[in-house]
Parts: structure tokens; sequence; C-alpha cells
């Protein structure tokens, strides 16, 4: 608990869980000859409960609270918004299996993990993350943690469900540049899927689809739940679980000095809003409008979607651009006075929260310090093995220095 | 609410049709008697209504917990400490410079007076909050707070509260704060010297604000985002604006409807605007007496409001705002403002040039004691003919003359917490933590569910007991952390369905 683990088929955990056999897995080339035995597994995903109808329900400890008018925010002991759940097991087993295989995008170079690495937070310790061809791209990539409990998605706040958000990056030029057709085409030419697709959807004709890709994808997506950190033994009631530093940077991230809680709110520690806060672009890089475009209007120029903090040690660099290095440095921004870093001429409505909190540079470091209680990758997935597809990975090259 | 806006909508169409029927502009001005007469039925049904309405948040207690006491020189943080549910902390007078933070339900926070001495909080201009809490069934009275930077009073999520007799002055951004809670009760407190609210409701539903005196500040008592809200028998004064009842848009929870604004006296606030440059209350003019902007289902009544340069009471929508973000999930209108009898004394004599300039598009020159602009459905008055008005043509005659019926928004017996069924709250532990490392049949990172069954079956006490301080028992195991944070209850319930649990 409360420690990064990573368990695969070498050292023997997850093997009953998931279904795989390791070791016929471990001799097998990149490339199949004959189909693989590849499984999906019956069970559920650590925090889920099945029902009889072959449903995984998400089950935690914050749903042993309320929130005021059911908006999933508030403080210690509130309820989390809705989550998406009631995907198959096989559904989630295949979301997974899809997630680390590069050949969904159109010439096989990334997979959905190659930017959204469990190994580090589900993002790509970059600054911008790097789509097909070398393109580089606007924006850093965002956790995947805890996205079950979103309502839009993308730092734009373009997309309101998973499954449109699945389909950005999917069929994205610069991205993983793939076709629907051409997705479609290589599943079914890798054999072993075919099988798979029907044995998660086992009652339509048709099961390998692009539809039954997007599902498979947010099956697996919003299996991944955080909610175990130390911060959270705190919020249950278990005061130890925090030193006296980090409840100090508790309190000052939710003082009205500070004021991070008002949008960083417990307890997934996003409000879900956009806000306009006015960081710096990367040097010699234009201001992104970010949600300007999005509702298209003025007011919302610069503005992007409160993230989540939740694992957010994990995920640096960080703001939409990953124009700060550390945590420190991010949490270091807000105090550096109102529009501080907005350039002459550029007209952004900054967000009524973002003022001039003159916090101390002791105060910084126990900001920093309680952000650091947020993490919990207890339920983190195994990789597979092996792609179903025989492609090999492509998110290990992408283990950059954490800084 | 709709239906309470069509309801108004319907009955003042046929008042009208009467009146146009029964003759002309030379009859007697009708008068309408707010004594006697119809109630406001409120927007709130009480699902507690089997009880009596409450004038207290906070249920009281059948048993007193233990009372610790905190002396000058003493930490009030570590009697919050050592309290437990069901406690009261009383501080006697003395001077205490420290951040007090409560996350614990059920805990009474007592300064002590002795012959008008307090027990005070200095923040010394340099500590952020004076008292912080997160926890149901909350009591904080009688202190003096002085000197913080953020906020004197800040709650986020508590239900079921009560802030009382607290002296408050110069204290930072908000002098009391409770927000994404229900069910509370501020009274009896006086703040001043506050750079944005003095009393700030915001996202919270079920709140009685009464018997307050606020002055100083930029906005006197602000309802924001808030629903089911009385705002009673206070004394704003000398604010830039003095009560506020507002949607700001962005914010999570994207309404405010229901709240009764009756029999405060709103005076002379006309203090220029001091608030945070990007504030939302940064852009009140003032001279503000009340202040609706795109809430709904407002009631004012039985306030005298006198001296506020600006107007009287201004509505408005949020396209007449300035500054606003862009919230395509709030409703921008203010809809259903009721104005009931209220006494309206030389309001709007040296008002802002957007006021002036739209009151000149309906020919109005000179003062203002109601000013709405925007667009408004389903608003209501009686009495017009005694106001100076600009903007409520569309305003129709209130077919109620009162808030007789309401004496406040409390829920008898308070908000309750969910009711957890032991076998729902032990599946809930068991999935959402134990899975991580045990699988019902065979080894993930700890033995099997089977396993641990064999090894404990029928003794669930003892499977507590482990869990809160385990033992390595398998040389090849990773060894396990304790689940001593569990609370007891969970720690039995989990086991409890451990032991049971198939697949």
């Amino acid at each position: 608990m409360g420690k990064a683990l990573f368990y695969n088929c070498q050292n023997g955990a997850w093997i009953s869980a998931w279904g795989f056999l390791c070791a016929g897995l471990l001799s097998m080339s990149s490339t199949f000859a004959t189909e693989p035995d590849i499984q999906l597994r019956d069970t559920c995903p650590p925090s889920f409960s099945l029902s009889d109808d072959n449903r995984c329900s998400l089950r935690h400890m914050y749903q042993l609270y309320d929130s005021l008018q059911d908006s999933g925010i508030g403080g210690l002991k509130t309820a989390l918004p809705k989550a998406r759940d009631g995907f198959s097991p096989q559904q989630i087993d295949l979301g997974r299996l899809l997630f680390f295989d590069p050949i969904l995008s159109a010439d096989n170079s990334l997979s959905c993990a190659t930017c959204h690495n469990p190994k580090q937070g589900f993002s790509d310790a970059m600054d911008r993350s790097v789509g097909i061809n070398g393109h580089v791209q606007n924006r850093s990539a965002p956790t995947l943690w805890n996205s079950a409990f979103l309502s839009s998605f993308f730092w734009d706040a373009r997309a309101q469900s998973l499954e449109e958000q699945a389909l950005g990056p999917l069929f994205s030029a610069n991205e993983m540049g793939n076709t629907p057709e051409q997705l479609v085409a290589s599943l079914n030419s890798a054999v072993v899927y075919k099988r798979l697709f029907k044995l998660a959807f086992p009652n339509q004709k048709t099961a390998l689809s692009v539809n039954n890709v997007i599902t498979s994808l947010t099956a697996f997506q919003s299996s991944l739940v955080s909610l175990n950190s130390r911060y959270d033994q705190y919020a249950h009631g278990y005061h130890q679980a925090l030193n006296d530093n980090e409840i100090a940077g508790l309190n000052v991230f939710r003082s009205f000095v500070a004021r991070c809680s008002q949008c960083h709110t417990p307890p997934l520690f996003t409000n879900q809003q956009v806000a306009v806060i006015g960081t710096p672009e990367p040097e010699g890089l234009a201001r992104d409008v970010g949600a300007e475009k999005t509702f298209n209007s003025k007011v919302l120029r610069g503005g992007f979607k409160v993230p989540t903090l939740r694992n957010i040690a994990q995920t640096a660099p960080y703001m939409h651009s990953g124009r700060f290095k550390t945590l420190r440095e991010a949490a270091e921004f807000y105090t550096g006075g109102r529009g501080h870093a907005v350039p002459k001429g550029e007209d952004l409505l900054l967000h009524w929260h973002i003022s001039e909190p003159n916090l101390t540079s002791n105060e910084i470091d126990q900001l920093v310090d309680f952000m650091k209680t947020l993490s919990d990758e207890s339920f983190t997935p195994a990789t597979p093995k092996q792609a179903p597809s025989g492609l090999p990975f492509k998110h290990m090259e992408n283990a950059h220095e954490k800084t | 609410m709709k239906k309470l806006n069509s309801l108004a909508i319907g009955l003042a169409l046929i008042t009208f049709a009467a009146g146009w029927y029964l003759g002309g502009s030379n009859d007697a001005l009708t008068i309408t008697s707010s004594a006697g007469g119809k109630s406001y039925a409120g927007g709130y049904v009480n699902e507690q209504a089997t009880e009596a309405a409450s004038s207290r948040a906070v249920k009281l207690r059948t048993t007193e917990g233990k009372t610790h006491v905190v002396n000058p020189g003493d930490l009030i943080q570590a009697a919050v400490e050592l309290a437990v549910p069901g406690d009261t902390i009383q501080v006697m007078p003395g001077t205490y410079s420290e951040t007090v933070y409560i996350d614990k339900d059920d805990i009474h926070l007592r300064g002590v007076i002795v012959e008008g001495e307090r027990a005070t909080l200095d923040g010394l201009k340099t500590l952020n909050d004076a008292i912080l809490y997160s926890g149901n069934n909350i009591i904080i009275e009688n202190f003096k707070i002085i000197d913080y930077k953020g906020n004197g009073i800040m709650s986020q999520a508590g239900n079921n509260f009560e802030i009382r007799n607290n002296l408050i002055i110069d204290t930072g951004i908000y002098g009391i704060f409770p927000q994404l809670g229900k069910n509370g009760l501020i009274e009896h407190n006086v703040v001043s010297g506050i750079a944005d609210a003095a009393i700030y409701v915001g996202m919270s539903d079920n709140i009685h604000v009464a018997y307050n005196e606020v002055f100083d500040s930029v906005a006197g008592i602000e309802i924001e985002n808030s629903r089911h809200a009385i705002v009673e028998h206070n004394h704003t004064h000398h604010n830039t604006g003095g009560i506020l009842a507002f949607i700001t848009p962005g914010l999570p929870v994207k309404d405010t409807y229901d709240v009764i604004i009756r029999n405060n006296f709103i005076m002379d606030n006309n203090t220029p605007n001091f608030g945070a440059p990007g504030s939302t209350v940064a852009g009140i003019p003032a001279g503000t007496g009340i202040l609706i902007m795109a809430a709904d289902d407002v009631v004012v009544e039985g306030n005298i409001i006198s001296n506020n340069k600006t107007a009287g009471i201004l509505i408005t929508d949020h396209g007449n705002a300035d500054n606003l973000t862009l919230d395509p999930e709030s409703d921008p209108n203010a809809d259903g403002a009721m104005i009931l009898d209220n006494v309206m004394l030389n309001n709007g004599y040296d008002t802002i040039d957007a006021v002036r300039a739209f009151a000149l598009t309906e020919l109005h020159t000179g003062d203002i004691d109601i000013f709405q602009i925007g667009p408004t459905e389903g608003s209501c008055i009686i009495n017009r003919h005694r106001y100076k008005t600009v903007g409520i043509g569309d305003f129709t005659d209130c077919d109620f003359t009162n808030t007789d019926d309401i004496d406040n928004y409390l829920l008898a017996g308070g908000a309750q917490p969910r009711v957890i069924h032991p076998s729902e709250r032990g599946e809930i532990a068991y999935l959402g933590v134990c899975t991580g490392c045990h699988a019902y049949a065979g080894r993930l990172i700890g033995p099997s569910v089977e396993e641990i069954q064999a090894l404990y079956a029928n003794r669930p006490e003892a499977l507590v007991q482990y869990i809160n301080a385990p033992t390595p028992m398998r040389a090849d195991y990773p060894e396990m952390p304790a689940q001593n944070y569990l609370d007891a209850e969970t720690q039995l319930a989990v086991a409890n369905y451990i032991l049971q649990v198939g697949n």
C-alpha cells in the first residue's frame, strides 16, 4: 500500500487474476506464427464488484459519504462524483491489451501507453508529447488516473466522454495517425483479436469494430482508480497518516490565502471547471488559446480544465505545455502575482482566485510535501507480457528521467 | 422553482386583466396590506417536516463528552487533537496565535468570555486562517479573531454547523465562510474590515444568517451559488454592498435560488470598493444596498434600506455585469425576484453612469430605490408606487404579501449522514482497499482470501487484531502494511465481510 508496485508475470503476481500463461508468453517472439494463447480475465480489477450479469461496479471508501447536491466536491469526508463503470471484466481486459498495443497507431510506432505510461503516472514525463512521425504536440499528456470520475476531457474540455476522447488521438494525423478502416483491418489481421473481441462482445455479430475498440479503451481507463493515498487515510479519519509538515501543507492548500482547494477541490482534487490562470508558454511558443476555441468565447482565452492533483508527483513536468519542471516551480507560479507571466498585449480574463498570496518559501515547500501525499499507485494494472499483435511495445524507450 | 414561477405568472395575468377591466388611471392607488394576507410558500419542502422547525442547526447533545480547557500559553490545536466527537473545547480569555483546524465531527469550540474579555485569535498579519474545519456538527462561538490574512472561520464540507457570537476584525478575505455544507446557522457575529465578504455563504444549502452586524467590508453578507437561505435581522452598514444574492459562473455548483432577505437594516453602504482586482466583488458599485445577480426566487421583505447611493436594490443578469467568465451551465438571468414591503429612504442619489444611462432610457432621473436590468421572468412586487424604480415594468403584482409561514430553512434533526449497512461498509472497504493485494483465489501480492478465511474462520476479532498490527507470517511474502487507519467500525465490518465473501 502507498508504494508504487508493478507486478508482471515474471515475479509471479497477477497471474491468476489476469489469466495469463506467462511461461508460454515469455518464449514468444515479437510476431506470432500461430495464435498466442491469450485469454481475457473473467474477474474484475481491484476495487470493482462483479455482478450476476457480468458487470464490474466500482466500490471505494468515499461511497461512505454524501456531497452537497451530489456535486462530488467538498472536503475530507465527501462523496466523489459518480464514476463510469458497468463494463464486463473481458471488456476491461481487452481494453488493457489494446491500450499497450502499438497496432493502434498507423505505423505501429505508438500505443496509448507511449504517452500514458503507467510507470510515469499514465503520462509521459515530457513537456509536450510526441506523436506519429515525431510530431510534437501542443500540449502535455494528462494523467489517466481517476478519469472515470471526470465529466469533460482534454485540456480544453472539448470532449464530454471517455469514448469521445479516445477518438481524438486515435484518428488525429499528428498523434496516432490511424483511420477507422485501417484500424479495423489491422486488428483483423492480427488473428488473436478476432477471438478476443468475440469474448468481450459475445452478443454482437461484428464484434471487432471501432466502436468496440473505443468501448474497451473506455472500460480499461475507467478501471484506473487511485484513492488510497496517505491523504485518503487522513481524510477517512486517521490523522497520523500525515506528518506535521504535510498537515501544515494541507492547511496552506485549503487556506484562503493560497486558495488551492477552491479549484483543486477534494476529494478528486479538481472541481472540473475551466480556469484561466495565465501560465507562461514555453519560450518561442505562441499562446495556446485553450478553451476559447471549445466554447468560442474570448473570456475563456487561455483557459484550461483544472487537472486533478492525485498522483501529481508522478506526472512532471506541469501545466498544459509542461512549462514547469517541478511541483515546486508549479506551486511557486501562484505566488508570483496575478498575471505576472501574461505577456504585454495579451488580454486574459484571469480567474478570480488568481491573487497575490505572497506565500513564504516554507509554505511552498509544505504545499509540495502535501501534494506528494496524494500519490497512490496500488491498483496499477499489469502491463501485458506481450502485445496480442506480436508487435514490440512502444512505451519502454520513452521512460525519461523524472524531474 | 419553475413551478413557482409559472404559478406567479399565471396569477399575475389574472390580476392584470382584472385591473384593466376595472378602470383607468384616475382611480385610487391599490394599496396592498402586508398584514394578514397570503404568505410566500417557500421554495423548500422539508422532508423532515414531521418534526417542528428548529431554531438550531446542531442537535442538542444527549450526553456531553469531555470538556477540554485551554489556557493562555496552551495551543488550542493541542486540545483539538485530544478531543473526540462529543467533546467540548473551552478556550479561556487571552491571546492565541495559531491556525486551528478541526477535521473531526461533533466538536464544540467555545471561547469563554469573562467580564467582556474574550479568547482572542491573533493572526499577527502573518498567519493564513484562524479556524478551518471539515466535519459535521461543529459549533464555533464567542471568539475574537483579528489580523489573519485569509479567513476568520472557514469550512469546506461540514453539515450542521453554528457559528455564533464571534467578533471578527480585519481578517483578510472572508470573515465567516462556510462552503459546500448543508444546514448551518450564522448568528450574532460582529464582522468588520473584510476585503471581500464579511459573511460569505458559498455553495451551501439550508442556511440561516441572522442578527449579525457587518460593516466596513466590501460585501456585507453574500449568498453565492446556494439554495434555501434566509438572511434576516442583520445590520449591514458602511460596506460597499450590503447584502448580495448571486451566481458566480464557473463554479461547480451552478445555481442560487430560494433566498429570503428580510427585516434587515441596510444602510450607508457607500464605502469605496477595496476588493482585490479580479475578485467577483470588485465589480460591486459602492452604494449598493441589495444586489441580486442571476439568482432566482429571491424575496426582499421588511428591510429598512437607506442611504445607499447607487441603488437600494440592484437586480441584474450576468450579461450586464463585468468581468464574469462564461459558464453555459449557469442560467444568467435573475428570475423570480419578489419585492414585498420595505422601507426605502434616500437611495440611488449619486448612482453610477451605467445605471443613470439606463434610467434615462425610461426617462427616469433622480434617486433610485429599485433598479432592474436584463431579462427577468416571474418577478413581482407589491405597492410599487412607494418606490423610485427603474426597469421593473415586467414585474407583476405578487399574489402574496409576506413570508410569515416560513420561520427558517434549517432542517429539524439536522442533515443526516449516509446510512451505511455494516455489510455494505465491509464490501466497500474490502473492494476499495484490500483487493489491491488480495484476490479471492490464488496469490496476488498477499495470500488469497480463501487462505485467510481458513485461518480466521469465525474469528473476525482476531483478524481485526492482525490487520491493525500485522506481523510477518510467510517468509516469501512482502510485509503487510498496517490497516490501522481504518476506524474500528470499518475494520470489524471488513473482517466480517472477508470471512464470508465468495469468489
